[in-house]
């Protein structure tokens, strides 16, 4: 992680020890409040609190209900919230920090998105590359959940028959491609 | 003009016709194309939901091989998301030596090392800047006349990273659909997200502004797109995004090398045109008569 702990005090004037969201809280604390981002986020609708309503949560340290939220699974990664915000704040990037640091808490309400990421990375980590067959299997296996296959059934079918995907034998005792990589990260990582 | 590509993971998959597509294209403007050797994912937007270093090192070890390969030729990047990743790599080692070191200390593990500097260019860019409407107008078979062509670029194509046109409302399609004779149909949208990162996990929140942009678009004969993602994301929901709105959505949603090979009279099985999920009646009429007037 590149963010390097500021020992920030939270807006409460609090002083609160070093925590994860020091970094992120330095990088909204100049946000005014002026919404634009929220405005200009295609997602917002679906969110229950808006991306300038989190970042108020950020800079009040409001640790619990800023990882309760589903907001920061819905940012889909347009960069326009961060193009329009008028301080120049990188809000895309710190979506993705925040991300990073619920799925290293476990703390999500579901953990439908945590999930599809872990694997699809752990996918890049066997196979160097996503195959995409062997991706959505093992993603829809690793949710355990009975009836989400069954929505993306007729658009596999469709792939299928178009010649789109190809049905592929996991490597089930392989040893991973990028394996030595991940490592190298895991470790690097672990340091800081 | 040579280029090291960079396909992506989905270019082998579910947008195996865009890879085609590219391939055959550049080939008929002369360029050539050289596959960056052993390349591996980009980790799209899930690398950096998980971890940041390697949500950089991933796209670096692609960058440092295309270094030793060809070290003066520029990455072709033909998807967005692999486009902002491998670009994103230099802006972050800039920012901090830090990080710079990290990346190289994880590229070591295969013996690599990535000191910066490669070029990457997405393939719309190399299209409009390298080539240009003059030459491509010069391959153009048959005329596109009469075709009115929604131009959509996907938000990561110009964001964050604007050098190749502007994020905001993104421009540089247009004058290559005239140079295919085609006619450019107005609209605000180019730059809109289509919510295909959300595809898979909230699938409900995409199919909205899947379906938004679909209407938008509704007057016009395709929808040209320059990214696997928005492609797959606009081809493969048209049945829901019908019930949703209650009309029918079916549009015909091309890459822009399809469209290109169309006009320069390359044959459907080179373009891969039976991939696409919807190719509708209406647009392969007019591609007919098209193709008939030449």
């Amino acid at each position: 992680m590149n963010e390097q702990s500021s020992g920030a005090t939270t807006a409460h004037g609090g002083s609160a020890a070093a925590g994860p969201l020091d970094p992120i809280a330095e990088k909204v604390s100049a946000c005014m409040q002026c919404g634009t981002c929220t405005g200009s986020c295609a997602n917002a609708f679906a969110m229950d609190y808006t991306p300038r309503q989190l970042w108020r949560l950020v800079q009040l340290g409001e640790q619990d209900e800023i990882f309760r939220s589903t907001t920061f699974w819905m940012c889909s990664s347009c960069y326009y919230c961060t193009l329009r915000c008028p301080r120049g704040l990188p809000l895309t990037e710190t979506i993705q920090a925040l991300k990073r640091i619920a799925f290293a808490r476990g703390t999500y309400r579901s953990k439908t998105s945590p999930v599809f990421y872990s694997t699809f990375v752990d996918n890049i980590r066997r196979y160097g590359r996503v195959r995409e067959m062997d991706m959505m299997t093992r993603f829809f296996l690793r949710l355990k959940h009975p009836v989400a296959p069954l929505r993306f059934a007729s658009l596999g079918v469709k792939l299928l028959r178009k010649g789109k995907i190809s049905p592929q034998m996991p490597a089930l005792f392989a040893k991973g491609k990028l394996d030595g990589l991940f490592r190298k990260v895991r470790e690097l990582e672990s340091e800081s | 003009m040579k280029y090291l590509y960079y396909p992506g993971c989905s270019l082998e998959g579910t947008a195996s016709e865009y890879d085609a597509s590219v391939r055959a294209v550049m080939h008929s403007l002369g360029a050539e194309l050289a596959e960056i050797e052993d390349w591996t994912c980009c980790g799209a937007s899930a690398g950096d939901a998980i971890s940041y270093l390697l949500s950089l090192a991933l796209p670096a070890r692609n960058l440092a091989i295309a270094g030793k390969q060809s070290p003066r030729s520029d990455v072709l990047v033909p998807c967005n998301a692999c486009y902002l990743n491998l670009k994103r790599v230099d802006d972050h080692m800039n920012r901090s030596t830090d990080i710079r070191e990290k990346i190289n200390v994880v590229l070591a593990e295969e013996n690599l090392r990535y000191g910066g500097g490669i070029k990457v260019r997405h393939l719309l860019d190399v299209l409009v800047r390298d080539f240009g409407p003059e030459s491509i107008a010069a391959n153009v078979k048959n005329k596109l006349s009469g075709m009115r062509i929604v131009p959509y670029y996907g938000c990561q194509f110009a964001r964050p990273y604007s050098d190749a046109d502007d994020p905001q409302f993104p421009v540089s399609m247009e004058p290559l659909i005239r140079a295919l004779g085609a006619e450019v149909y107005p609209w605000t949208m180019g730059a809109k997200c289509c919510g295909a990162g959300l595809m898979t996990t909230k699938s409900e929140v995409a199919l909205k502004l899947v379906a938004n942009l679909l209407n938008g678009a509704s007057e016009a004969d395709c929808i040209l797109t320059i990214c696997p993602m928005c492609q797959m994301n606009l081809d493969s929901q048209q049945n829901k995004a019908s019930r949703l709105l209650g009309k029918d959505m079916s549009k015909s949603v091309l890459y822009v090398t399809q469209l290109m090979g169309i006009a320069f009279g390359l044959s459907d099985e080179e373009l891969m045109l039976k991939k696409n999920l919807a190719v509708t009646a209406g647009f392969q009429t007019k591609l007919r008569s098209a193709s008939s007037r030449a």
